[in-house]
């Protein structure tokens, strides 16, 4: 299974080369793409990876959130195509209008760096295409503002069409309804704070990852031959 | 403080004799901006002018190492055609006055060193020293350094890995915030600050030049603390991660391509020290044009641009016919560049204003003069123009070299005398005493988890820690390659109170040891060396004394230090802190293809005491607990060192043992209670385990030289064997199972009120 990815780089990104190497893990290739390019039609699927996108001074993921990468990711996601933004990419997302609700600072107002457990809420997204409704997977946080909000409108929506993705387990740092990630309506845009990208070697802690990436190049691969 | 009517050298930190020294050579007074950077450069901090005589003392020589002492960083070959560049650094002194941007602006500076190297900077780690906790400013002072270690080195994408945190009276004014950072690098694309080509030209890279931190090297770092000291809060920099991750980038980007001949970090002394010593290295002079220097605030006197601590600079050397194409990348990362000066052949470091054009070359396009009058000082070359400058290169860097007396504190040998078990005896006394002794020592901030300090860091960047923070040693995977790096920082500063030289013996020990744990052969030693006031006898006693041991433990440990730092002035109100030298020490395993033994008990595993324990408590946790002072520290024999650590390392390799715990702060009961928690398990221990010695003193001697190992039952006998083979004692003191640490007639405590205290004691505090 191969499929070629697509890694957003803003300056002050910093875990762009480990999805590259999470994707390379599982057998797909990767590419960087720097924030002033508006072309991705040649990507099978677009991450967007975690760190602190220009800084994040004015607020998480604002700045980058008007790059002109994020026009073609909008065209991109438009078009069907997977979509998955980790911590950082999340805020992006989220910022950018492809994704519901914000991320504000965690309830513990510090940062927090830590393995968690997730359990899986949806399954026919990039992200969880491999897993069963209820499996739970071990994959570590890493982040200041990861606290998920939106209003109860927007929250009841959210629960009625299953768009919550993946749920904490024990709830680090004060997200609503425990939510750690959430698709679009178009199922196909993903954001979650944690970074399965850290959990790819059981050397490292954890492999739970891998069947996340592996998802995201079945879709990846899937959208290709259905297009 | 100095009076202003002092004269300006004085005011400057300069003594009288200095500033006929820079007259002698000069054969004539300095003007302002040359008086400046003689200032800054022949300080304390800059020019090591007290440490010098000592610092030759230590051995740096080893097949494997690639670059010693006196770059930006050292570095190592590990094998593989890869290298490791690494350095340590202090920010004792801004932390102490604006605790947030102290440690962020040190964690920024060490990354730059790193970098400048041409490695990629993959991991940092902190060893920090406060007053106790019970004090609302100490509290203040922790939260704010590990705020700004987090905020800083999060956002800057370098994983803060591992680290030590201590809580002792001694540092109640004055913390110590020490930063340690670690590259790679393929071994053959290292790179040294030199300007060795004439007409190649100067490139400032990255943040313009403001007033922050004038003088922060020699104002703030090189004078100890009183009731004034936060009058120096200007003097600390401010620190900007995004602009240093852009930095790093662009840096190793330009490396990558071979665009620069040369480049060097801004620290200390700003542009002035960057400048001089890349051309005193390559062996040339430099001309710069301040009137090329990118600033942010208007109205900045030569003086101030030469001297500005401003962060997030780097100075690189470039061919002319690179400059488009360095312009070029910059623009692509964001980076702002400016050609401030070019390389000549003089041997001189001299100044202009309005000169140079874009390209560096002069006359044509010259900006307007920055100076007072909008003549160029090179036009006007009246020497009383304060923007005059026309020195010779190597004499900034050459400052003097002090032989300052030395000789113990009368009052030590008192101190050493001290029978402190005597005062320690009867506390203790019986199973249920001990135990809530054993449960005081685990709640000390020093003993107790350091997770809410961990938790805070990014210690997972790049896929490459196997072992995080928190055991005896960090261990990263060298990605690409088979090798595994292990970690570890240390520095007892109680113990070198007690006896200096023995401290820095066990120091190094203890971080080779640490390492040794998790089967990595003990490759480089960088140090940081944390004092008082030098121009106290006593101080440069201690100095000299931990020079000597380490220099006695490194050389029996075939280990070479291969940089460091020195900070002196570490004093409150004349009162100077711990002698606090922190060692940080990398090792190297070969062959890293599974998770090295931690400090994790498995179940049904023999436990078994690598070394002796003897009647040795003074320096101990448990002699703090109760406030009992004084006492020689535990011996340390180099030769019993070395030898434990080839034993540890036989076992790792050997795959005779599954965990592995260094015993040294707070003793047996500590370390055992450490390998129960993570772990998981209690131990069922052997009847008789404290032999000869009172039970409390077996339980809390902090002898050196132990290691704690936990071994499956079949491979108790090669232990045991290997051994006696190299006359290391060895206990078998029980075994991991059930869920109390049960020692028999020792101490019996339930594992969940271990793990209780020592998790919880400093989020407890902190909340």
């Amino acid at each position: 299974m191969s499929a070629n990815i697509g890694v957003v780089v803003f300056p002050g990104t910093n875990c762009e080369q480990d999805v590259a190497r999470a994707v390379a893990l599982v057998g797909g290739t990767a590419e960087m793409v720097w924030h002033t390019e508006t072309d991705l039609d040649r990507f099978d699927g677009v991450v967007l990876p975690g760190g602190f996108a220009h800084g994040d001074y004015l607020r998480t993921g604002a700045l980058a959130g008007h790059s002109p990468v994020m026009s073609a990711v909008k065209k991109f996601a438009q078009s069907g195509g997977p979509v998955v933004g980790i911590c950082n990419g999340f805020q992006v997302l989220c910022e950018a209008g492809l994704l519901d609700g914000a991320l504000q600072k965690n309830a513990g107002l510090s940062f927090v760096c830590q393995p968690v457990e997730l359990q899986v809420a949806a399954v026919d997204t990039p992200l969880t295409l491999r897993f069963d409704v209820g499996d739970v997977v071990n994959v570590p946080i890493n982040h200041f503002e990861g606290n998920f909000v939106c209003d109860e409108q927007t929250l009841q929506m959210l629960e009625d069409q299953h768009r919550v993705v993946v749920r904490y387990k024990d709830n680090p740092n004060g997200s609503v309804g425990d939510i750690a990630g959430i698709c679009n309506e178009g199922r196909n845009v993903v954001g979650l704070m944690p970074h399965p990208e850290r959990a790819m070697e059981a050397i490292l802690g954890s492999d739970d990852g891998r069947e996340m990436f592996r998802s995201i190049l079945d879709f990846a691969s899937s959208e290709r031959s259905g297009a | 403080m100095t009076s202003a009517t002092a004269p300006l050298y004085a005011q400057l930190g300069m003594t009288a004799d200095e500033y006929a020294s820079v007259c002698a050579l000069l054969d004539r007074e300095p003007t302002g901006v040359e008086l400046a950077m003689y200032s800054v450069m022949w300080s304390e901090h800059c020019s090591y002018k007290s440490s010098r005589t000592h610092l030759r003392r230590l051995p740096t020589d080893a097949p494997w190492v690639l670059v010693g002492p006196g770059e930006g960083a050292g570095v190592i070959d590990i094998g593989e055609g890869m290298a490791v560049a690494v350095r340590i650094e202090s920010h004792n002194h801004p932390s102490a006055v604006e605790p947030y941007q102290g440690a962020a602006t040190g964690v920024g500076g060490i990354i730059r060193d790193v970098f400048s190297m041409g490695a990629r900077p993959i991991a940092l780690m902190d060893a920090l020293r406060f007053g106790p906790l019970d004090d609302s400013r100490n509290r203040w002072l922790f939260e704010g350094v590990v705020s700004g270690i987090s905020g800083y080195g999060n956002a800057v994408g370098v994983p803060t890995v591992g680290g030590e945190v201590v809580f002792e009276d001694g540092y109640s004014g004055n913390p110590l915030v020490n930063v340690f950072c670690l590259g790679v690098l393929p071994a053959d694309k290292i790179i040294k600050a030199r300007a060795e080509r004439s007409g190649d030209l100067a490139v400032l890279l990255g943040a313009t030049t403001g007033r922050d931190g004038i003088g922060g090297a020699s104002i703030l770092a090189s004078a100890e603390f009183d009731d004034t000291s936060s009058d120096k809060r200007p003097s600390v920099q401010v620190g900007d991660p995004f602009q240093e991750k852009k930095l790093i980038e662009v840096c190793l980007d330009l490396l990558d391509r071979g665009l620069v001949a040369g480049i060097q970090d801004l620290g200390a002394a700003g542009i002035c020290c960057a400048a001089s010593e890349s051309a005193a290295n390559g062996g040339c002079g430099i001309e710069l044009d301040l009137a090329r220097i990118p600033r942010r605030a208007p109205g900045m006197s030569a003086a101030e641009l030469m001297i500005s601590e401003s962060q997030e600079r780097m100075l690189a050397i470039v061919q002319p016919s690179d400059l488009d194409a360095v312009m070029e990348r910059c623009a692509h990362h964001e980076v702002h560049a400016a050609v401030i000066g070019r390389v000549n052949e003089t041997r001189r470091f001299t100044l202009v204003d309005g000169v140079f054009d874009h390209a560096g070359v002069p006359g044509r396009n010259a900006p307007e003069p920055s100076g007072k009058g909008g003549t160029s000082a090179v036009a006007d070359t009246g020497r009383g123009d304060e923007r005059f400058a026309d020195v010779p290169v190597e004499s900034l860097g050459e400052g003097p070299e002090y032989q300052r007396p030395l000789s113990p504190d009368p009052a030590l040998k008192t101190s050493q005398d001290i029978d402190v078990w005597a005062q320690l005896d009867g506390r203790g006394v019986d199973v249920a005493a001990r135990a809530e002794e054993l449960l005081a020592v685990l709640a000390r901030p020093t003993i107790a988890s350091k997770s809410w300090v961990y938790r805070q860091f990014d210690h997972q960047l790049f896929l490459q820690t196997v072992v995080g923070p928190g055991g005896d040693a960090t261990v990263l995977r060298v990605n690409d390659t088979t090798k595994g790096l292990a970690l570890s920082v240390d520095g007892p500063g109680r113990m070198c109170e007690l006896d200096p030289r023995t401290g820095a013996r066990l120091a190094v020990a203890e971080a080779a040891r640490n390492v040794a744990c998790a089967g990595a052969v003990p490759r480089a030693l960088v140090n940081c060396l944390n004092f008082g006031d030098p121009g106290r006898e006593h101080v440069m006693w201690q100095f000299s004394e931990v020079i000597d041991g380490m220099t006695e433990m490194c050389e029996a440990l075939s280990l070479p230090v291969v940089g460091g730092n020195v900070s002196f002035y570490n004093a409150t109100d004349g009162v100077d802190i711990f002698p606090t030298p922190v060692l940080g020490v990398v090792g190297v395993i070969d062959d890293l293809d599974r998770r090295p033994p931690t400090p994790a008990l498995l179940e049904g595993d023999e436990v078994i005491a690598l070394g002796a324990t003897l009647l040795e408590v003074a320096g101990s946790q448990w002699a703090a607990q109760h406030a009992v002072e004084g006492g020689m520290p535990p011996a340390c024999l180099p030769t019993e060192a070395a030898r434990l650590i080839e034993l540890v390392l036989e076992l790792v390799d050997g795959e005779l043992v599954r965990s592995t715990h260094d015993c040294a702060e707070g003793g047996m009961g500590v370390a055992l209670a450490e390998m129960c928690i993570a772990g998981g398990v209690g131990i069922q221990g052997r009847p008789g385990l404290s032999g000869d010695l009172p039970e409390a003193a077996w339980l809390f001697s902090e002898s050196a030289n132990r290691v704690i190992c936990g071994v499956e039952p079949n491979k108790v006998d090669a232990v045991i064997n290997a051994a006696r083979r190299v006359g290391v004692p060895a206990h078998r003191l029980g075994t991991a199972g059930g869920s109390r640490l049960s020692l028999p007639d020792i101490v019996s405590i339930a594992l969940s009120d271990i793990d209780d205290v020592w998790s919880n004691a400093i989020q407890r505090t902190m909340e």
